[in-house]
């Protein structure tokens, strides 16, 4: 792994390159992605995109609990809010790429842009990022530039928002309930409350 | 002259064939299909949301209703990244018990997957053979957790408890007759491992029953060879992991190149395809319930040999024994404390990965450094497998697409998670 570290670290400079838990991440532009992974592909062979998830940072290291969305039940603290946590773009893109003739691992990051989170396709480098780019896309609405066929993949036909995003409810917005009258299946506001059931977050 | 038209068809989602609730839209020139366009996600239940939003050992059901036939093998993906992340040490029995329902759990999907794949392509009686080995799998699973499927059995630290001494029997009742029960107890008199032991040696007679069945079958090899044909680059731009790619002829198992728990310290080989067809597929996974077969008797001979702890000592993370909780207040406290709040977790990220019945079943884990995870990503193999479903259906029947679901070995808990 050392010696795929130093090999990165020349290829992509010292501060981009993060080795936690003995694995390493690589951070780069939303706007070198492509660039970035065929190079990855092709001289530091990683053949295989092994997953492509999205990751929402608005509420890293707060805590998201209200004391007053619950009228009943026990108190709860809220956690401290550390201000060096925040990260410098709210969504990011993490690629885990796998080498099968090298036998390394490698995560790649890149930050994108709130108001418009939008990154290059990489399904032409590789063609498993097809499905994992609509997921990214269904559950953070993440938008990936050039992809082929960019709809809706695990969420309900005409289901809408982002539901893996840290600002949408747990319970969701809407539910649904078959009406007699009508003879057809009602999409109506949800009419339970968010309880909160679980405990207080602690943090150390 | 009349105009011909291709012809769009909606295959599921309540089809039996469709391993549950997979939804086809294929478009079809006479019975050849042009274009296939899987639409998933009706039995998406938000794992990864419901599991943001708890303590962490709460989530490890969650991960048994993932992939609802290889239960175990997720939970071990889920627990080795919490562990990797408070770099905590798991004591030997506990990854040899890991390692050897792992292997078990391999063997209980295979059986699944060869009884529905048989069935879907047409043969009936496979599937009763299958299941009748499962049975008693399942009741490992049970005398072990108490559970048949969803065990909850790996926790951080270890397993939930040590192998239990005595397996638990058939009962009297007015149905049975006493020479039957007999016959159902035979090899039920000892602990666990002897059953597990009898069961190992019955195994191989089972594999055999089965390839006499299927692997020389003329009708089974007519569905089955040359259909939905995968080259090796192909398979690894398709992103396939475990058996899919190594039916296409690459040797890789995370078991032998990234080993994890105690599988270095395993024999057993790599069974690995030559065409990538649907047959070698089938032949890679017979073998592989032969290697698992083989493992699981290294751990039953290990297990036997060596008693020990199978839980962690750190009492941030397992629990105190009931009989301390009732002298000792420290004991409560931390009873207490892991049950309600759970533990914290380093700031940080991690990605662990197992090899799972189906391929490489991994977990990338997100900490904010509270009790609770801050993202969570669960990276299921199937989900890269249907993927391709397209691409390996293009050009052939229709009936074919039924063979090519079942030998992706398809099950929605952990494509919609």
């Amino acid at each position: 792994m050392q010696e795929l570290k130093e090999q990165l670290v020349e290829e992509f400079g010292k501060s981009n390159i993060i080795d936690i838990f003995d694995e390493l991440t690589l951070t780069v532009g939303a706007g070198d992605i492509i660039k970035s992974c065929l190079k990855l592909r092709d001289t530091f062979f990683f053949d295989i995109l092994i997953d492509l998830s999205g990751v929402d940072y608005l509420t890293y290291g707060q805590s998201e609990w209200n004391t007053d969305v619950s009228s009943s039940g026990f108190g709860r603290a809220c956690g401290k809010y550390d201000e060096k946590d925040t990260h410098e773009q709210r969504f990011a893109v993490v690629y885990h790429l796998l080498s099968v003739s090298t036998n390394k691992r490698l995560r790649v990051k890149s930050y994108v842009n709130e108001a418009q989170p939008m990154i290059e396709s990489v399904t032409n480098i590789w063609a498993v990022a097809n499905w994992y780019e609509r997921e990214a896309f269904d559950l953070f609405g993440i938008l990936f530039k050039n992809h082929c066929d960019l709809r809706r993949i695990l969420t309900d036909y005409g289901f809408v928002g982002h539901p893996l995003r840290k600002d949408f409810p747990l319970i969701g917005e809407v539910e649904m309930r078959y009406d007699e009258e009508l003879g057809r299946v009602v999409y109506e506001p949800v009419s339970i409350e968010p309880n909160v059931n679980v405990p207080r977050v602690i943090r150390k | 002259m009349a105009e011909i038209r291709n012809y769009t068809l909606n295959f599921g989602p309540q089809h039996p064939a469709a391993h549950g609730v997979l939804r086809l839209i294929l478009e079809i020139n006479g019975e050849i299909i042009e274009r296939a366009d899987p639409h998933i996600g009706l039995l998406h239940r938000g794992t990864e949301k419901l599991a943001e939003s708890k303590p962490y050992n709460q989530s490890i059901g969650y991960m048994d209703r993932l992939d609802y036939v290889s239960m175990m093998c997720n939970e071990h993906a889920y627990v080795m990244a919490i562990e990797t992340m408070l770099k905590l040490e798991v004591p030997q029995r506990a990854q040899y018990i890991r390692v050897m329902f792992d292997e078990i759990t391999r063997i209980l999907n295979h059986l699944m997957w060869l009884g529905t794949h048989a069935l879907d392509v047409g043969a009936m009686s496979i599937f009763l053979y299958a299941f009748r080995e499962r049975e008693k799998l399942i009741d490992c699973y049970e005398a072990v957790s108490g559970s048949r499927m969803h065990a909850t059995y790996y926790r951080p630290g270890g397993v939930y408890r040590d192998l239990p001494d005595k397996m638990p029997q058939y009962l009297k009742n007015n149905f049975r007759k006493p020479k039957e029960l007999e016959e159902m107890n035979k090899d039920r008199q000892g602990s666990l491992l002897d059953f597990i032991d009898h069961f190992v040696k019955e195994f191989p007679v089972s594999i055999k029953q089965y390839n006499g069945l299927l692997t020389d079958n003329r009708i089974w090899k007519q569905r089955l060879v040359n259909i939905g044909i995968v080259s090796a680059n192909r398979a690894k731009q398709l992103g396939f992991t475990g058996p899919m790619l190594r039916g296409s002829g690459v040797a890789w198992d995370l078991r032998k190149n990234q080993p994890y728990a105690v599988y270095d310290k395993m024999d057993f080989d790599i069974p690995v395809g030559v065409t990538g067809d649907s047959y070698d597929r089938y032949l890679v996974r017979m073998e592989e319930m032969h290697q698992s077969n083989r493992i699981i008797r290294q751990c039953v001979d290990w297990l036997r040999n060596n008693p020990g702890p199978v839980m962690s000592d750190d009492k941030k993370v397992a629990p105190p024994k009931r009989t301390d909780m009732k002298d000792n207040m420290e004991s409560l406290i931390h009873h207490f404390k892991l049950f309600t709040e759970g533990y914290c977790l380093p700031k940080g990220e991690v990605y662990c990965a197992i090899e799972h019945p189906k391929g490489e079943f991994g977990v990338y884990l997100v900490s904010d450094g509270a009790n609770k995870p801050y993202r969570i990503k669960i990276r299921a193999p199937g989900f890269a497998h249907l993927a391709s479903m397209d691409e390996m259906v293009k050009g052939h029947m229709l009936s074919d697409v039924v063979t090519i679901i079942g030998t992706q070995d398809i099950v929605f808990g952990e494509i919609d998670r």
